[in-house]
């Protein structure tokens, strides 16, 4: 029940307001800025003279005859082979997440109903593992890659984006498993059932409320990655991220920011699609580390 | 669990990190102790009309053969360790002797590459982490007190900085603030200066890679205290109004206490995302004024058609340590924790 005294603009409160609403600006505005501009010409997006031109799309109307234009798009997409890069990330963000979650579920559980000493020290050691910077690592692959002539390829890089992501996924599913009740699985083994049946037959059916979560964050990490990617793929297999970079190497022609610009817009609104169908999830994820203390 | 069935089940992801996190770390820090091949040399003599003369060139096969039996080098020892690169003692050492005060000192050590990155880096963290903190803390505060309406939608907001991709996000920010960008070029105008640039200085440039720092990661800190304030008590703010404490002191005794060990779980994955910070600076090419340490990781691997795997090992095995010296508090703790639960 709000009472009179709850609803009243107090100082206090109009403060906090305009600080979450200056947060929500900055926050939201770039993105709709980019959004807005990859449908203009460089001229007006990157528009010295007078920041309206980009709103009004001036440059965009004198170049084209009309005030949106796809050009970017079309330049990025069909011109730059964008969509090969696109058909990369989807296999290499697939298998990632798929095998992620497989290793994951079955260390964590393992973790989550071990008392023993080495699981502690099991899940320090991805404690430390997960601190690493990845091209620490990556430095590490690149002269036995390229020695066992494996360097390049796709399963490559899908292994080794399992493995980096594995300290984490087991880390949240070990404290998502040890939310579900010891009992259940005890139980079907006093029944007779071995452990992987148990696991099987009656852990399976409640957990995927946490690999859902875990996923999420699996597909996350493997869309968004640069290190990897970038130092790992050859050209041909190049991932959406690393060819977004490579587009600003090669295309500071006049005309062709546009291309990286619709690249990134391109590459966001998986993302934002993601958001839009999975907040709870995604912050019910980021707490869920927290929540344990 | 019995021994054999819990390995069983961890084998698929122990063996996965084994093989590309643990084994990796250990190839690293050999590398670091070979450096490349020079080339080889091969002088000729040749003899004209004139007298002999005699020139030196490079045998490229020869030199692509030993690279070849040879892939990591020659052994170097500690050496890459110790250069100008790197830890650079010497130089160090030399600077101390040479110079009087501790700014021209410094100012020795700063240009010095090594140091350079880790000074940049530890700011980079030591900044953004605690800003992220206190500004996550008021923006999760002040939601709270938002209508339910807008709850959802101020959420839905807040994530997207987070969890665009750390490349794309710097670019998104790095074309506004460009110097023909929309902020750019109004920082321009009102400056009046049309050469302004925010990557004319180091100063500039680090305060722009910091701001994205904020931007990229307050929304993690937000979220995380704002789930926190959810499960406050009603009846402790209770206890606290009827005792006579006002807003701000109910706040500053009753609910920050409650968030505190968020604060301390929200600061170490900062501290570990941070340290490790590497995309912006791509993105934003800012690499004259500002390089991280894994951003001097990526330059010697990037080098063209001769990679400095030695040196890139000992960059990379000198920042490992330093992840280890950071997170040792937390693990003392952990420890200290586990033990405490055991007996």
């Amino acid at each position: 029940m709000a009472t009179a005294s709850e609803n009243r603009m107090t100082p206090g409160k109009i403060i906090a307001f305009s600080l979450v609403g200056l947060w929500l600006v900055i926050a939201a505005f770039p993105f709709l800025w980019t959004f807005w501009g990859s449908f203009k010409v460089q001229a007006d997006f990157f528009s010295k003279a007078d920041w309206t031109n980009a709103i009004w799309g001036t440059n965009t109307i004198a170049e084209t005859g009309s005030a949106y234009t796809g050009q970017g798009y079309f330049g990025a997409w069909i011109t730059e082979e964008f969509w090969q890069n696109v058909i990369n990330s989807g296999i290499v963000v697939f298998f990632t997440v798929v095998i992620s979650l497989t290793f994951g579920t079955l260390g964590g559980y393992a973790l989550a109903r071990s008392g023993f000493r080495y699981a502690f020290w099991l899940l320090m050691a991805a404690l430390v593992f997960r601190a690493m910077p990845h091209i620490t690592l990556v430095s590490g692959y690149l002269l036995p890659f390229f020695e066992w002539n494996i360097w390049g390829h796709l399963p490559t890089t899908i292994i080794v984006l399992v493995a980096i992501n594995q300290p984490f996924t087991l880390w949240m599913l070990h404290s998502f498993f040890l939310n579900i009740p010891k009992d259940m699985d005890e139980s079907a083994m006093v029944d007779g059932c071995t452990r992987f049946q148990a696991f099987w037959h009656v852990i399976v059916p409640v957990m995927w409320p946490g690999v859902i979560t875990t996923g999420l964050f699996s597909f996350l990490l493997a869309y968004n990655d640069f290190t990897v990617t970038a130092m790992l793929l050859s050209a041909e297999n190049e991932t959406i991220i690393p060819a977004i970079n490579s587009f600003l190497g090669t295309t500071q022609v006049e005309g062709k920011v546009m291309y990286a610009v619709a690249a990134v817009v391109s590459a966001t609104a998986p993302l934002f699609v993601l958001i839009l169908f999975f907040q709870r999830q995604i912050v019910s994820g980021l707490t869920a580390g927290a929540v344990k203390g | 669990m019995k021994h054999k069935t819990f390995f069983w089940f961890i084998l698929p992801s122990l063996a996965a990190m084994t093989l590309f996190i643990a084994l990796p770390i250990v190839s690293v820090f050999i590398q670091s102790l070979f450096v490349g091949h020079e080339q080889v040399l091969v002088v000729s003599e040749s003899c004209g009309p004139f007298g002999c003369s005699q020139t030196t060139s490079v045998d490229l096969e020869a030199t692509e053969k030993l690279r070849e039996e040879a892939p990591l080098g020659q052994f170097n020892g500690l050496g890459t360790y110790l250069n100008r690169s790197h830890l650079a003692f010497a130089e160090i050492g030399v600077a101390w002797a040479e110079t009087d005060t501790w700014n021209d000192f410094w100012s020795v050590v700063g240009d010095l590459p090594f140091y350079r990155a880790l000074a940049f880096t530890l700011t980079y963290t030591a900044v953004v982490t605690p800003l992220v903190i206190l500004l996550g803390l008021a923006i999760a505060m002040g939601v709270n007190t938002l209508p339910k309406l807008l709850k959802g939608p101020s959420i839905f907001v807040s994530l997207l900085p987070f969890l665009v991709t750390p490349l794309v996000g710097s670019l998104i920010l790095f074309w506004m603030v460009d110097s023909d960008g929309v902020i750019g070029a109004t920082i321009q105008l009102i400056f009046n200066d049309p050469n302004l640039s925010l990557k004319a200085s180091a100063a500039l440039t680090w305060t722009m890679l910091i701001v994205y720092g904020v931007w990229h990661t307050l929304p993690f800190s937000f979220i995380t205290f704002y789930a926190g304030l959810q499960t406050v008590p009603d009846d402790i703010i209770e206890a606290a109004k009827v005792d006579g404490a006002s807003k701000w002191e109910t706040t500053l005794h009753v609910v920050v206490p409650h968030l505190m060990p968020l604060v301390s779980f929200v600061t170490l994955m900062l501290l570990m995302d941070n340290f490790r910070v590497f995309e912006p600076i791509v993105s934003f090419s800012a690499e004259a004024h500002a390089r991280s340490l894994s951003w001097i990781i990526y330059n010697d691997l990037r080098e063209s058609g001769n990679p400095l795997y030695g040196s890139a090992g000992a960059t990379s095995m000198l920042t490992i340590i330093g992840v280890v010296i950071l997170l040792t508090p937390v693990l003392l703790r952990t420890w200290r924790d586990f033990n405490r639960k055991a007996h």
